[in-house]
């Protein structure tokens, strides 16, 4: 191998800078989060766990319904219906961004841009 | 191959490093408008394309003229076009990677780019655009490396290259068809709808890329001890001559439509451009010096003397590019835009910080360009050294 | 084992294709999951094939110095409009202009300007039949329902304004900025938008749904503005526009606008 002296330690510091959050983070392993449900309300429009897993399609299949296809009713897999909107359905009852869905978006590093145009009223607080 | 671009002279890595610090601001003023929003620019409602899309039209026009030296190269077999062929199809590599970067700094929301792949519209000229554009940046990396590389170990290109090479000949005026189309189906947009955008623009397009291309080559000449032959600079720049001819004469077809129509929604247009408009005349100036440096590039490029003196070929080959530059630039946005749909005027001009991403842009474009010219330069020469090595068996 | 560089660059440009494909397909089975039983249209909305707005501007004339331009104050405040001071970035659904403007090619007529002289004539998207700015949007993040209102899908819009270039009518704004700093108060019924999405009038879809006319329309205390479904033949908009002489804006491009103005 030419340059062994180099390429090695180019090699080493490469793999090492790669996974250098989980050097950096070993041993500092914080409880799973959890998430406020909100209070008063037993339940969703489908069941906590399909809600953990599939929220953001089930999010995405409501915008395309509601606004290309006019379907402004969502029809749960128990027969319940819901109207179709995040601002008047979601928002109702999840009104606590920090306390729900911060706390596991933060946990596992994804930051969605819901937020940018939706809001709920404590929300408009901050920014008014 | 690579390896030619990594070893220079000084001049070469102070050039780079000039151009890196132009791409540092650029990104820094492009920072700031991530973060703000293109608020930032001189964009508003009612121009709401601005410097951005101007450079992004003008220079597609410059990948696509590339196909001026491509095409008598391989199709007629124009053989004194040997040399700089591929500079022409790095020009265009380059060229059309700043178009790209100029749509997507123009982008509101530049992260959901690829939604145009995600969701093919055939109805759009858009969808349309950014399909033949990253089509032909492909082929011409790939048929310009192959070719070069072909050379570099002294064979003649594989046989397959070839429907790739064709392919990107037919290729190259699709790209500038489509992006007049962008502009020449709107309808209430009286500047641009005109049947001849598409030639104009084609037109333009044949004697901005070719200019470039002489200027570098004789630029290159000058610092680079690269020779791009006597016969092919003649060749192609009466070429340029032609074409820069034929889009000054389309223009004039577009002022006899409108002035002799009378119409006033085709004519104020062009008024705002030139004379001024409801006491607005902000880019009076401006077209006015496209027009002077059109007359100047006129003269030298036609007269033979000073066509084939290097220093005056250099001067019309710069006016060439500067004048299509800011006619099909600069001009054909804000003379679309302006007056709005209401009859008004809204005044652009572009901001600092907008220039400073433009400007960004190009060197980056530059960049690249220069790491491609540097390394075609170097495989030529290595071929003149072995050439020589070899003594007189060939020798020309 | 030596690998050359070329094949080392092969086996990573193949694993790159492969990881791409394999989460093409991750993407296609996920989306069997969903589990709703289906999807309806609430029974209170309103239903009609192509919706319309007739606007009587010569009531607008007798009451624009009462009614205060109630149609575009209630539309800003129902969809969180921001109020933006410079005029070159502002967002505009609903507004009012002379006729001169609203229709340009009729300007140089001046014993008809003369007539119109005074009347503030509400401009907005015509929701037209043959539109535009969903022909050449590039992602269909604008387009026509089947209802005839031309919406607009800010998910998916990317901000490239070709909408705003081939709207001739100026009815679309881009969010040059935040538009939330601009808002003094909100409602929190109906989202605000980002920073890069072009915006427009959506005749109240949402509102539609539940059942109720556009803001707008309700809004003006002098019942102006006239909404209905043009392929009713017995709605009040056919009725009025039978009856009564109306323009629509720039009728000679062909786009068929929704938005009529009865000048008699």
């Amino acid at each position: 191998m030419y340059n062994a002296n180099k390429v090695i330690p180019g090699i080493i510091i490469f793999i090492l800078f790669f996974t250098a959050p989980i050097w950096l983070n070993f041993g500092r392993l914080e409880a799973i989060p959890q998430p406020e449900l909100p209070k008063g309300e037993k339940k969703c429009v489908e069941s906590k766990e399909y809600m953990r897993a599939y929220h953001m399609k089930l999010l995405d299949d409501w915008r395309k319904k509601a606004i290309r296809e006019n379907q402004y009713i969502y029809i749960n897999s128990k027969g319940e219906k819901y109207r179709i909107s995040l601002q008047k359905t979601c928002l109702k009852c999840h009104n606590n961004r920090e306390k729900f869905c911060d706390r596991c978006h933060n946990f596992v590093i994804t930051h969605p841009d819901c937020w940018h145009c939706h809001f709920t009223k404590e929300e408009a607080k901050k920014w008014q | 191959m690579i390896e030619k671009a990594l070893r220079g002279s000084k001049k070469y890595w102070l050039w780079l490093a000039f151009l890196a610090s132009i791409i540092f601001i650029g990104f820094l003023c492009y920072l700031k408008q991530w973060k703000v929003g293109l608020g930032i620019t001189g964009m508003s409602r009612d121009v709401s394309w601005g410097f951005y899309i101007a450079n992004f039209t003008f220079l597609v026009g410059v990948a696509a003229g590339a196909v001026m030296i491509v095409l008598p190269y391989y199709w007629h077999n124009y053989k004194e076009y040997g040399k700089i062929t591929v500079l022409g199809e790095f020009l265009a590599v380059a060229a059309v990677l700043m178009c790209m970067l100029f749509i997507f700094v123009d982008l509101g929301q530049p992260m959901r780019a690829l939604n145009v792949l995600r969701y093919p519209t055939p109805h759009s000229v858009f969808f349309f655009d950014a399909c033949v554009l990253s089509g032909y940046l492909l082929l011409n990396i790939l048929c310009g490396w192959t070719v070069l590389h072909s050379e570099y170990k002294g064979t003649k290109y594989p046989s397959w290259l070839k429907p790739f090479i064709y392919l990107a000949i037919l290729w190259a005026p699709s790209i500038h068809i489509v992006t007049a189309f962008i502009y020449q189906g709107l309808p209430g947009r009286h500047f641009w709808l005109t049947a001849v955008m598409a030639p104009r623009f084609l037109a333009s397009a044949f004697c901005a890329g070719p200019a470039f291309i002489i200027i570098a080559a004789l630029l290159l000449k000058r610092v680079a001890n690269f020779d791009p032959g006597k016969k092919a600079i003649e060749a192609l720049s009466k070429t340029v001559a032609y074409a820069f001819i034929i889009n000054v004469l389309l223009f004039f077809f577009e002022l006899f439509t409108s002035f002799y129509s009378g119409i006033p929604s085709h004519k104020a247009p062009i008024k705002y451009l030139f004379v001024g408009l409801h006491g607005h005349a902000e880019w009076v100036p401006f077209m006015w010096a496209a027009a002077i440096l059109a007359a100047v590039a006129i003269i030298l490029l036609v007269i033979p003397a000073t066509r084939k003196n290097e220093a005056t070929l250099v001067l019309g080959c710069i006016a060439v590019f500067l004048a299509c530059w800011i006619d099909k630039g600069i001009g054909l946005i804000v003379g679309g835009y302006t007056p709005t749909p209401f009859e008004t005027i809204t005044v652009y001009r572009p901001t600092l910080p907008e220039i400073g991403i433009a400007l960004g842009v190009w060197a980056l474009g530059f960049f690249v360009l220069s790491v491609l010219y540097k390394i075609t330069i170097e495989v030529k020469k290595s071929k003149e050294l072995v050439v020589k090595y070899n003594g007189i068996l060939f020798k020309k | 084992m030596a690998i050359k560089r070329r094949d080392f660059l092969k086996l990573g440009g193949l694993t790159l294709v492969g990881t791409a494909a394999s989460a093409a397909v991750e993407n296609l089975l996920i989306k069997g999951e969903a589990k709703a039983e289906g999807y309806t249209s609430a029974p209170e909305s309103l239903k009609g094939k192509r919706w319309a707005l007739v606007i009587d501007v010569k009531k607008c004339k007798e009451n624009q110095s009462t009614c205060g331009f109630k149609c575009i104050e209630a539309c800003n405040v129902y969809h969180n409009i921001p109020n933006i001071p410079d005029p070159k970035k502002e967002i505009k659904w609903i507004w009012k202009d002379n006729f001169e403007h609203a229709f340009p090619e009729e300007g140089t007529n001046k014993y008809l300007v003369e007539k119109l002289e005074g009347i503030p004539f509400i401009l907005l998207c015509n929701h037209c039949e043959n539109p535009p700015c969903v022909r050449v949007c590039p992602t269909r993040a604008t387009f026509k329902r089947e209802d005839g209102i031309v919406m607009m899908d800010y998910h998916r819009c990317i901000g490239c304004r070709f909408c705003m270039a081939a709207c001739p009518y100026g009815a679309r704004s881009f969010n040059w900025y935040d538009p939330r700093k601009y808002l003094s108060k909100v409602n929190p019924l109906y989202p605000t938008r980002t920073k890069g999405v072009v915006e427009k009038c959506t005749l109240c879809y949402e509102r539609l749904a539940d059942g109720k006319v556009p803001a707008c329309v309700e809004a003006c205390p002098a019942k102006a503005i006239i909404f209905g479904d043009l392929n009713d033949p017995n709605s009040e908009v056919n009725k009025v526009l039978e009856e009564r002489m109306a323009i629509r804006r720039k009728e000679e491009l062909g786009t068929g606008p929704s938005v009529f103005y009865l000048i008699d």
